[in-house]
């Protein structure tokens, strides 16, 4: 029953559904290896929570190819619930329960074997840091706990694909820490496929991100990939006093490309703002710095400006908008 | 059919815990005991040509039509409310077992409430230390009369749920499914215009499904194969529906 360590785990070739009419995932192929994490980005309405119910087997797709460890998810759904683990979104719990009864129900459920469970409850409290709360009634904790104790459920039977449905929504930043450090001591050992509105949060756990719109891929790489596919150019910033109207001049000469972005107000003491961009991703840094002393201009500061996912994500999403809206047999979102 | 038992557990449990059983029991035990004592008074008074025991189980229709939405109202709407339907279809499960465990959880309990109606009798014979009032035959008929009925009654309970998403609109399809099918069935068999000729085959039908003959008939020792099947089909039936209406859901969701 087991699949060849190097397939990958996660698969979508051509994914399609549509509800009534309007396509909510419109031709979505990608691949995840083994223990990569997958940051799951797009606007709300993108598509995100669709796929990820399709993956898990919990909606049937419309068209397309989805397999989890080599298993098609069409075909063998019981072969696929058993090696996920799944949080939908807004973490659904049921109020009544305790803690520990919870996770004993949901490992049952999960098939692991009731020698093993006790151990293993203990194991995943440790992990989630819920060993306090153990006793406790899910309904009485507070948004972190359930949040966590979602978590623990998902990782309780040590499957090796964990989809996670916006994980660290609702938190408070330490909480959200906990959680990104939990999700990254996953890593190597479980595929992790996590959405998120959050990008810096995307940006410092996962391995490579995936920004979808309107159903479709608009980009994927790693968050250094895409910057440079989407921005595709660095940016700087100087500050500096002085006659800057041959600057644009003394840019090209340095780099064709290179071009005043923008130029803002002198303050008090003469210095303004200047933003520069260029096409190359060569650090030219040293180089404009020389031509504006050699111009005689006072330089305060400079420095290159990193584009966070948040320029990529707005950059992709804006994109892919305009595709959009080019593209006239493209179906309306209501 | 591995987690069935794991839900079936876990359902009992739940209601278990649940305020709604106790006040479903409250109710039930309460209702019922206001029965047996009235029966008793009218029985030490004169002479009566039914047993007490067929007299307690006229009533039976009171308690169903409060107590069987009361147990399963919350079985698959809650479910699907709180979104932890999501979870209990993304592990192993099917939903038939998921349909099948919480039916059962519900039937085991509502046979429970009824079974303690038993003390009522017990009662009556410890202390009355007179044995004619105390018929076996019609209790023993009586009991099994609803231990059959009800598994259509849950399983109109559990479809109910199945259809809405809101605990109370499910618990308000029941009782009128429940009054439709009880009280709906008795007055069509006491229609007179239902007498004609031409409708004699309606009227061959409504009386297949008049649950209070079956209930008479149960008292009356009198066990037809054709009413067991008619409880055993209509269970299988509304089951099947409730899992089609489960799965019919998720995939219009």
């Amino acid at each position: 029953m087991t699949a060849a360590p190097l397939q990958p785990a996660i698969e979508v070739s051509h994914l399609v559904k549509s509800y009534a009419g309007v396509l909510a995932v419109n031709d979505i192929s990608f691949a995840v290896p083994r223990g990569e994490i997958l940051g799951f980005l797009g606007p709300n309405g993108a598509g995100k929570s669709t796929t990820m119910r399709i993956l898990t087997g919990y909606l049937p797709a419309t068209s397309g190819q989805v397999s989890i460890c080599g298993f098609p998810v069409a075909s063998e759904p019981d072969a696929v619930k058993r090696r996920i683990g799944y949080m939908p979104e807004n973490n659904p719990l049921p109020d009544e329960m305790r803690v520990s009864e919870y996770l004993y129900f949901r490992g049952r459920l999960k098939e692991v074997p009731r020698r093993k469970l006790g151990s293993r409850i203990d194991e995943v409290l440790e992990l989630c840091d819920l060993k306090r709360v153990r006793h406790k009634i899910i309904g009485k904790l507070s948004k972190g706990f359930r949040q966590r104790v979602g978590i623990a459920e998902s990782v309780l039977a040590e499957p090796p694909v964990i989809i996670m449905d916006e994980p660290t929504i609702g938190l408070d930043p330490h909480q959200i820490l906990i959680v990104r450090d939990l999700i990254a001591s996953l890593r190597g050992r479980m595929t992790v496929l996590i959405s998120s509105h959050i990008l810096p949060e995307i940006e410092m756990t996962c391995d490579r991100v995936l920004i979808i719109n309107q159903g479709r891929i608009v980009a994927q790489g790693t968050p250094a990939d895409l910057r440079r596919e989407v921005l595709g150019q660095s940016a700087y910033e100087i500050e500096a006093a002085g006659d800057i109207g041959s600057l644009p001049f003394l840019l090209g000469s340095i780099d064709p490309g290179l071009s005043v972005a923008s130029e803002g107000p002198p303050d008090s003491l003469g210095f303004r703002t200047i933003k520069l961009k260029t096409l190359s991703a060569e650090d030219t840094g040293e180089a404009i710095l020389r031509a504006c002393l050699s111009e005689g201009l006072r330089v305060r500061a400079l420095s290159r400006a990193h584009p966070t996912l948040e320029d990529v994500f707005l950059a992709a999403t804006r994109r892919s908008w305009d595709a959009v809206a080019e593209d006239p047999a493209a179906p309306e979102r209501p | 059919m591995k987690h069935f038992l794991t839900i079936l557990s876990h359902e009992v449990r739940m209601l278990l815990v649940s305020p709604s059983t106790y006040i479903a029991a409250a109710a039930f035990l309460s209702f019922m005991g206001f029965v047996f004592t009235a029966l008793l008074g009218e029985y030490s008074k004169a002479p009566q040509d039914l047993s007490p025991a067929s007299a307690f189980f006229l009533y039976y229709w009171f308690p169903v039509i409060f107590m069987v939405p009361l147990l399963t109202m919350k079985c698959l709407a809650e479910e699907r409310r709180l979104g932890t339907m999501e979870t209990l279809l993304t592990t192993p499960v099917t939903t038939t077992e998921v349909v099948l465990g919480k039916y059962s959880a519900a039937y085991l309990l509502y046979l429970a409430f009824w079974g303690s109606s038993s003390g009522f009798f017990l009662i009556l014979r410890h202390f009355a230390g007179d044995a004619h009032l105390i018929d076996p035959g019609p209790i023993i008929g009586g009991y099994l009369f609803i231990a059959v009925s009800g598994l259509l009654f849950i399983a109109i309970g559990v479809f109910s749920s199945a259809l809405s998403r809101s605990q109370a609109v499910a618990g308000m399809i029941c009782v009128t499914m429940l009054v439709g099918l009880i009280l709906g069935g008795e007055y069509l068999a006491r229609a007179s215009w239902l007498d004609s000729e031409s409708l004699s085959s309606i009227k061959e039908a409504v009386s297949y499904g008049h649950i209070s003959q079956h209930r008479q008939d149960f008292t009356r020792g009198v066990i037809d194969m054709r009413e067991l099947l008619f409880y055993v089909s209509g269970t299988v039936l509304a089951l099947i529906f409730s899992i089609l209406c489960v799965e019919a859901k998720l995939i219009h969701s």
